[in-house]
């Protein structure tokens, strides 16, 4: 064998499907999938959902989940074929050889036992050093992590720490066995930005001074290009295109790669004036039975047929401004006009006429959309309560719409369970439009989907509103996506608005210091970003 | 459309004991109430399955029999679930004081051991087949109002829902058209066993002496006058005893091919 810690060898991987009513058959989820990483390297598996990249990932400990199958091809680590194993050799591989940090953290850990328990547990296991020495790597690890109280914090439990503290720590426990190769399986998918950039010089740092191999599986090019040192891009199961960071990122060969790497290059040019079609005036809310306002003093207007973009990360309150728009949370001050007249707080006090104008877009088309529904239930439900359109005319209109979101013939008598992601979220668009509404309130309407998807909904969205004339309230924590769409900007932070006008004027200098932190923060395509910026706030922080 | 082949087996015997129980009178070889032997004559060409404690044919008292509990059962398991998956997505729905008074109601049915309020009912009201249908029905459907709030309290949540009511839908679309398809698949798979559960009941009040009243035949009843034989080995007695149990298999092997078909999100297609 070479000197690679893992080489992968004509990777084959089956499951069994269970359509109901036919006999189960067996599908090819990965096929002739081939690469090795040194040590000391970090390999970037990256592609869409579906593309196998963790099922990929997880072979690496000869793993199979949730009924997968390794049917063919070879996995060397460290000279051995872990596909012949057997149960033993596997238990001495897992947890010791290689380990893995896994996406969700906040649901990998029990939450019933300390962070320190569960972060020594597989060394104890594998009897590799006393409690004492583990301990003692354990708090060396957090320290080098840059967790903070680093001597104390194995002692709290799961809830005590925030999402990116605990992704930290998970990368601790991969990393403490010692092991020669960790798998992060999308460790920073669920953390904020302005989080995401933390945890991920975090775990550079330690891959770099531990001298570890990793494989790093994601689906943000921008991400992997920050800690890879080669890439793998995957598609349906297959290899794409296999190279360098540099080679993938600066010179894709092939078309797919290409349009990952372009991908929100959407150019839209912003529109200013115009007459509110929408205006939130002092809007201060809390949630029922709680003492905590959500919403502060939120002032925002939004012009006709313009896209006003509502940023923050998870908790700023910008979910439950959507929420006191529609009238499902009335606020205790403030007040809503539309279209010049004032809106009631309550929905339930809204007439017909003030519930259409103002339509949703929800992020997960999945629970938005009845399953037990058709299409043409879900888009024509809409035509018949607000206009009275029945039989063929309401069926002829549920076409055009259909046409107007791009999916053509053959739809209207599909569930939603037989559409592609892409697709619902289109579905969910039309249903909006059915009733035509002044205003739109998007709600992370693309953060749910892969990249090239997302892209192709928000050039809909603004053909739309080219055609329709509809405003659109657009609620995102992605920058990339605001800068496609917006024309102008709020970016909220903890329930209040500290940074709202046009979107040039919000993101040009100077900066305050919330906004500039977000925006430095969202990862670019780009070799060295990470390190730059980091190095970038360090001076700033020598500076102050 | 295939069958799976347990469920053709759960559709033929179920079938079979409908269609026994609706054309009852066509079928029965001699009368209900008819003496047309000896008591407790063995089985034979005249009698299959020979006579009863009083010489009536065993297979007419059976099939008459049948024919009352199904009915008995099915109407009451009708009624339970059409009162208490309704009134459970109007609590599920409403929420707040409607909920907690219904809930509460609820409760305070079910702190009552059902056979023993049957029981009460039952003594003071005369026991016609309406009645019995009544009592049987309502105090079951606490069992499916339970059910099918807590079904419904977690569909109220969905996006869908709070789509339907923003867009200014009535409560009776938002129970019938977005609650109630998404609740099927746990409200047939109790259905199945709520309908053996009734045939059970009914036959317990029959076997106590307050379900059914003779001459008119039901399985506890038949069970109830054939109970003697036993002790002298004559399986009259437990002759109905078969009758629930394979009743009771069949149907829950059609709940089940109808609960697969139910919890496709693809309308069935596969």
């Amino acid at each position: 064998m070479s000197d690679a810690l893992l080489e992968v060898k004509g990777l084959k991987i089956e499951a069994t499907a269970y359509p109901p009513g036919e006999p189960p058959r067996d599908i090819t989820i990965v096929e002739g999938v081939s690469f090795a990483v040194e040590k000391g390297k970090v390999l970037g598996l990256i592609g869409e959902s579906g593309a196998g990249k963790s099922t990929i990932g997880l072979s690496a400990m000869a793993y199979g989940r949730g009924g997968v199958r390794i049917t063919g091809g070879e996995v060397f680590v460290n000279g051995r074929d872990i596909l012949k194993a057997g149960p033993a050799g596997l238990r001495a591989l897992r947890g010791r050889e290689v380990t893995y940090v896994a996406q969700s953290a906040a649901a990998a850990f029990n939450p019933a036992k300390k962070l320190m328990e569960q972060v020594i547990e597989t060394t104890l296991h594998h009897g590799l050093m006393t409690r004492a020495e583990a301990e003692e790597r354990a708090v060396s690890l957090f320290t080098q992590l840059g967790l903070p109280n680093p001597e104390t914090i194995g002692n709290r439990y799961p809830h005590q720490v925030s999402g990116g503290q605990l992704q930290r720590v998970m990368t601790a426990m991969a990393l403490c066995p010692k092991p020669d190769l960790v798998i992060f399986d999308e460790p920073t998918t669920a953390l904020d930005v302005t989080t995401q950039i933390e945890v991920l010089a975090a775990i550079k740092r330690a891959i770099v001074e531990t001298g570890v191999a990793a494989l790093y599986i994601t689906h943000d090019l921008a991400v992997v290009a920050q800690i890879a040192d080669h890439i793998l891009v995957l598609r349906g199961g297959h290899m794409v295109e296999y190279g360098t960071t540099d080679h993938i990122i600066n010179a894709p060969s092939e078309a797919y790669t290409q349009a990952l790497v372009s991908v929100r290059s959407i150019t839209h040019k912003e529109k200013t004036g115009g007459t509110p079609v929408l205006s939130v005036k002092g809007i201060t809310a809390r949630y029922r039975g709680t003492k905590f306002d959500v919403l502060k003093d939120v002032t925002v207007d939004l012009p006709e047929a313009q896209t006003l973009a509502i940023v923050g990360e998870s908790g700023s309150g910008k979910s439950t401004l959507a929420r006191v728009i529609t009238g499902l949370l009335p606020p205790s001050k403030g007040e809503i006009t539309f279209a010049g007249r004032s809106l009631p707080a309550d929905f339930e006090q809204r007439s017909r006429d003030d519930l259409r104008e103002v339509q949703m877009i929800y992020q997960m088309a999945d629970v938005a959309m009845n399953p037990r529904q058709t299409v043409g239930t879900i888009i024509g439900r809409p035509l018949e309560f607000y206009f009275g359109l029945r039989g063929e005319a309401k069926r002829k209109r549920i076409q055009e719409l259909l046409d107007e979101i791009e999916m053509g013939e053959g739809f209207i008598d599909r569930y939603p369970a037989e559409l592609s992601g892409g697709q619902k979220q289109r579905v969910c668009i039309a249903r909006a439009l059915a009733a035509k509404p002044r205003m739109i309130i998007c709600d992370e309407v693309t953060s749910a989907l892969d990249p090239l998807v997302a892209d192709g909904i928000l050039k809909l969205l603004l053909n739309l509103q080219k055609i329709e004339n509809v405003a659109y309230l657009f609620i995102t924590h992605d920058l990339a996506t605001v800068r496609a769409i917006a024309d102008s900007i709020a970016v909220m932070y903890q329930g209040r608005v500290v940074r709202y006008g046009s979107k040039t004027d919000v993101l040009s200098p100077p900066f305050d210091d919330y906004t500039d932190l977000l925006l430095s923060s969202v990862p670019e395509m780009e070799l060295g970003w990470l390190e730059r910026t980091i190095a970038n706030r360090k001076m700033e922080a020598a500076g102050n | 459309m295939r069958i799976p082949f347990a469920a053709l087996i759960g559709l033929f015997f179920t079938g079979l004991y409908f269609f026994m129980a609706i054309f009852a009178d066509f079928i029965a070889p001699y009368g209900m109430a008819e003496v047309v032997g000896n008591s407790w004559e063995p089985a034979s060409w005249a009698h299959w399955l020979g006579t009863d404690t009083i010489g009536r044919d065993l297979l007419s008292r059976m099939i008459y029999g049948g024919q009352t509990t199904i009915f008995i059962a099915t109407a009451a398991t009708l009624l339970s679930f059409s009162l208490g998956s309704v009134l459970g997505f109007f609590a599920a729905v409403k929420g707040g004081l409607v909920d907690q008074v219904l809930s509460r109601g609820v409760d305070l049915m079910m702190s009552i051991p059902s056979l023993i309020s049957a029981l009460v009912v039952l003594s003071v009201m005369p026991v016609t087949l309406p009645v019995l249908i009544l009592v049987m029905g309502i105090l079951d459907s606490t069992r499916v109002f339970r059910l099918s709030r807590a079904v419904a309290v977690d569909i109220n949540v969905m996006d869908y829902v709070e789509a339907a009511r923003l867009r200014g839908e009535k409560q009776m679309w938002i129970i019938f058209r977005e609650i109630l398809p998404n609740a099927l698949s746990p409200l047939v798979a109790e259905m199945g066993l709520r309908f053996i559960f009734a045939v059970l009941f009914i036959s317990t009040l029959s076997f106590l002496g307050l379900g059914v009243q003779p001459p008119m035949a039901d399985w506890g009843g038949i069970v109830k006058e054939n109970k003697d034989g036993i002790a002298y080995g004559v399986m009259a007695g437990l002759i109905p005893a078969f009758a629930i149990a394979s009743l009771a298999i069949s149907v829950n092997l059609v709940a089940d091919w109808v609960l697969t078909r139910t919890t496709s999100l693809k309308g069935g297609r596969g």
